[in-house]
């Protein structure tokens, strides 16, 4: 597996010391190797990406710059718009779709010279926390393939981890970058509601939604986030402010920085996974930083709230998804009939659940027990970080509560499988940042991650913390 | 006077209106595709207004401008608003829910004084996208029922409205009208609208309920598809007659929405209120409130232009007419009011003025106001008939103007000495005894046959004002 930086890569590319095309052929080697049985991909554009790395050899070749990614792999999570390129959603009702336009970070990341090589498998329509509601079957964990890589993105965490791409993006809306970064063992970060235009990204729940990146390093996160980071004037919920280098940040140590123990959080960690947490926070300490008790009593509330919030908002992002456009169709003798028979057919199971939740929740009568209640809760737990934040600069939890569990352990059970996101929850609801760090292995020798949440736009300051987890797993 | 029957016994009709308004916008309110009227269908499109995965609204700041002036406009309270998804299922609807406002609306608590004095509250004014357009074809009508296929064009997807909502204060066919009416004149006057019916860009909802005086509010209907200004009127007042029917003949009303059928003059159900949809209204995530600034506010209210009721009574009091005449009515809904104003101020006559303009200038001609002033100058002195003014008038419509003078004279057109005159008047009275005698005697229509008669020995250069003066001078 490639384990120099993206950094490094970008520099022997422009440099002329290796080429595009030899660093793309290491990656598709791999994938050649392994996919078949990881699975980490719905779509490995293995020509497209021979063509651009040709073109950015041909840039460097005539003295151009292609940019601080020049020459890097990167894999998409597969509900980011591709022009001409199939975007699925791991969904059967989006099969066969090609969307006319790509989305900010898709001409961002060409802009800055990465090379894309694929697109990812997922959860269907980003709902799930293991990949096996995709349509188009599971991902398997890279680390031991009868378990799962985590989700909704575990094609972009198996992806890196696999070494199929140097880098990957995915989406995070309760979770779904950082829990499967902790079970692929890579670094996954869901920056600051805002921090990352969501223009392409296919919407899951519109108020949570936030891209970001996994990366073997946290300096390749920083680079990377660095790169797709900023304002763009096609999302009105994008921050209209440029962002502080977050590569420069992570020059600096955690001397003196507050790291929060949160009192309250809800329990439920393994003790594998406890473990990992309170050698972070002794690591932590070595490097300087106090470590400060702080409460957040809403935390444990997030779950709730969340399973109200994000269906309400999903029924209605997919209801465009009726057969009246895009791939499929199932034939019926009038409008509504049709509307039914292709949603019934095009949906998986976790999908439709979510969808009569979130409709129920909305419905007139119930609206305020539900819908407009969880709405409250939101404002707790937001009010709630922002007060734990005046004593504490970060925050460190147990990404997910358990190692990667076996396929089947947990498809059965939604509620099983929703509390795989109990700890990375909340910081949505906040729009938050949040990271997972690789921190040693737990049970079964499975990689265990830990997560540094950090207030609005503190990103600088939770990599800090991140790159010094990271240097003391090093040692 | 009223176009209408009115209400049969003591019955009151109760009527708000919902108006929904095109803005005048160049490109639509979420998106940069064109906003126009027209085009091959599915060519104004974008991944925003298909409502692609993945595409986001960004809000059109020129969009809001001109909603906020229909807020000043109306009088209303402009405050910080949110936007709300609303959800229902329409195959010319791609989201599937449209993006509207719900309990935050940009404007509220206004009101509309109406040429006869009748004061409309507005509830709100609030801002929203258009949905597509679906063409039903195979069955009969275009109705959807017994429909082949339905073809779908998204141009109209996401142009941005403005929906206009009175309080229930209207209480005749009459003053639904003048509503209708005034209400279009303003939105011409601020441009934020062409306001057309009859393309759509101006669509009217009425709220219709019967009740007796000092009763409460019977149960409504809402009409919908009332596609002019004439038949808003006949639309209420069939609908009402229905209600009145209905319970005079111990049944009730229940509450539905009804279409207006222009053809048969009807109104027939559309949906009853148990199969109304549940909209299922949250706040739209991907916008953020809008937010006016007080200085933006103070802005659009200073750049406000005169509005129709003001430049009524400008131009009433500039030629002596009344407000709510015709003349003053038409010439300022045409927007030749200015111009009335300016005749005046270059030294014509703006009561004649008024009248040119209003019977010949409804093609907007290009006539400098100091030559049509130099007509009204010759008529008024006496120096051309009326008949000879019009005529001068005819050739500077033709010509975009000219000098009156001259082209009266190129006719041959010269004032008659008053004694020439009266040796005609004289010789019709020799011609005709009869018509003499009678006029005499008080028979008006005599008069006019008199008249007739120096007219036509005059060739039409004797001024009709002065015969007649010297007939009753004459007959005294």
């Amino acid at each position: 597996m490639s384990r120099s930086t993206a950094s490094d890569i970008a520099a022997a590319v422009r440099s002329g010391a290796t080429t595009a095309a030899a660093v793309l052929e290491g990656h598709l080697a791999a994938i050649a190797l392994r996919e078949p049985e990881i699975h980490a991909f719905n779509l490995v554009l293995a020509d497209a990406a021979r063509e651009h790395a040709a073109a950015i050899d041909a840039q460097v070749a005539a003295g151009d710059d292609p940019g601080p990614l020049t020459g890097v792999t990167i894999a998409l999570k597969d509900n980011m718009c591709t022009r001409g390129v199939d975007t699925t959603c791991s969904s059967k009702i989006l099969e066969g779709w090609k969307p006319p336009y790509n989305a900010t970070v898709v001409d961002t990341l060409r802009a800055a010279g990465a090379v894309i090589v694929g697109k990812t498998n997922l959860d269907e329509f980003a709902m799930g926390s293991s990949t096996e509601n995709s349509a188009f079957g599971p991902t398997k964990n890279p680390h031991d393939t009868s378990r799962v890589p985590g989700g909704s993105s575990g094609g972009s965490a198996a992806a890196v981890a696999a070494g199929f791409s140097q880098v990957a993006l995915g989406s995070d809306t309760g979770g779904s970058i950082r829990q499967p970064a902790a079970h692929c063992g890579v670094v996954g970060v869901k920056p600051t509601y805002g921090y990352v235009s969501r223009y392409g990204l296919v919407a899951f729940a519109s108020s949570l939604d936030q891209i970001g990146p996994f990366t073997n390093s946290v300096h390749d996160a920083a680079l990377l986030l660095n790169v797709i980071g900023g304002h763009d004037p096609l999302d009105s919920t994008s921050i209209p402010q440029q962002h502080p280098s977050l590569v420069d940040a992570i020059q600096q140590g955690v001397e003196g920085l507050r790291v929060g123990r949160i009192t309250d959080l809800p329990e439920g960690a393994d003790p594998d996974v406890q473990e990992r947490l309170e050698a972070a926070f002794e690591a932590l300490r070595e490097q300087g930083a106090t470590i400060v008790d702080v409460t957040v009593p809403a935390f444990t509330f997030g779950l709730t709230a969340y399973y109200l919030i994000a269906p309400a908002e999903a029924s209605s992002n997919l209801a465009r998804y009726d057969g009246v456009r895009y791939g499929m169709r199932v034939d019926a003798p009038d409008t509504n009939a049709m509307y039914g028979a292709t949603r019934a057919a095009g949906f998986g199971e976790e999908v439709k659940r979510r969808i009569m939740l979130g409709t129920y929740a909305l419905s007139a009568g119930y609206y305020d027990a539900y819908y407009g209640k969880a709405l409250k809760v939101r404002r707790l737990i937001h009010d709630d970080f922002e007060r734990a934040y005046q004593t504490a600069d970060v925050l460190l939890t147990p990404t997910s509560p358990t190692v990667a569990f076996k396929f089947g352990e947990k498809s059965d059970n939604p509620f099983a499988m929703y509390l795989c996101d109990t700890y990375t929850i909340p910081s949505n609801l906040a729009g938050h940042p949040g990271m997972s760090v690789p921190f040693g292995t737990g049970a079964h020798g499975m990689p265990v991650g830990v997560q540094v949440l950090a207030g609005t736009l503190q990103e600088p300051v939770m990599f800090r913390v991140g790159a010094a987890l990271e240097r003391a797993v090093a040692k | 006077m009223s176009d209408y029957d009115g209400l049969p016994g003591d019955w009151e009709l109760v009527v708000g209106l919902e108006v929904h308004v095109e803005l005048a916008t160049t490109t639509k309110l979420f998106s940069g595709s064109p906003n126009r009227f027209g085009d091959e269908p599915n060519t104004n499109i974008d991944p925003v207004t298909l409502g692609l995965p993945g595409a986001l609204p960004v809000l059109n700041e020129h969009a809001v401008e001109l909603a906020m002036r229909v807020g000043a406009a109306l009088n209303c309270t402009i405050q910080a608003c949110t936007f709300h998804r609303k959800n229902y299922f329409y195959p010319d609807m791609p989201k599937a829910y449209q993006v509207s406002q719900y309990d935050q609306p940009l404007n509220i608590d206004g009101y509309l004084d109406l040429p006869n004095g009748v004061r409309v509250g507005i509830e709100r004014a609030h801002m929203e996208e258009d949905a597509g357009k679906s063409t039903h074809v195979g069955g009969s009508g275009g109705r959807v029922h017994g429909a082949t296929a339905s073809l779908i064009d998204l141009n109209r997807a996401g142009v941005p409205l403005v929906e206009i909502v009175s309080r229930p204060d209207i209480r005749s066919a009459d003053d639904a009208r003048a509503y209708v009416s005034e209400l279009r004149s303003i939105l011409l006057a601020i441009g934020a609208s062409d306001a057309k019916m009859e393309e759509g860009s101006m669509r009217v909802d009425a709220n219709v309920s019967v009740r007796k005086p000092g009763a409460p509010l019977g149960t409504r209907c809402e009409i919908k598809n009332v596609n002019s200004v004439r038949s808003v009127g006949r639309a209420i007042e069939y609908e009402a007659r229905r209600q009145i029917d209905l319970i005079e003949s111990g049944d009730s009303v229940r509450q539905q929405t009804r279409h207006w059928d222009e053809g048969d003059g009807r109104t027939h159900t559309m949906r009853s209120k148990e199969d109304a949809d549940d909209y299922r209204y949250f706040l739209e995530p991907d916008l953020v409130p809008l937010v006016p600034s007080r200085e933006w506010i103070d802005r659009v209210h200073a750049a406000l232009p005169m509005l129709p009721a003001a430049r009524r009574t400008r131009l009433a009091a500039a030629t002596g007419q009344l407000a709510t005449s015709e003349a003053v009515t038409s010439v300022v809904e045409r927007g030749q009011d200015d111009y009335v104003l300016a005749v005046g101020g270059t030294g014509g006559d703006a009561a004649r003025a008024l009248v040119y303009v209003k019977e010949a200038f409804a093609d907007s001609p290009h006539v400098p106001a100091a030559d049509l002033a130099a007509l009204t100058v010759l008529e008024t002195k006496g120096a051309l008939t009326a008949t000879q003014a019009k005529a001068v008038l005819a050739d500077l419509v033709a010509n975009n103007g000219g000098d009156a003078a001259a082209i009266a004279a190129a006719k041959g057109f010269e004032a008659m000495d008053t004694s020439a005159l009266e040796g005609l008047v004289d010789a019709a009275i020799a011609a005709d005894p009869d018509a003499w005698q009678k006029f005499c005697a008080g028979d008006g229509k005599a008069m006019g046959a008199l008249v007739g008669l120096v007219m036509k020995s005059s060739q039409g250069k004797a001024d009709g004002k002065l015969v007649t003066a010297l007939l009753n001078q004459k007959k005294s």
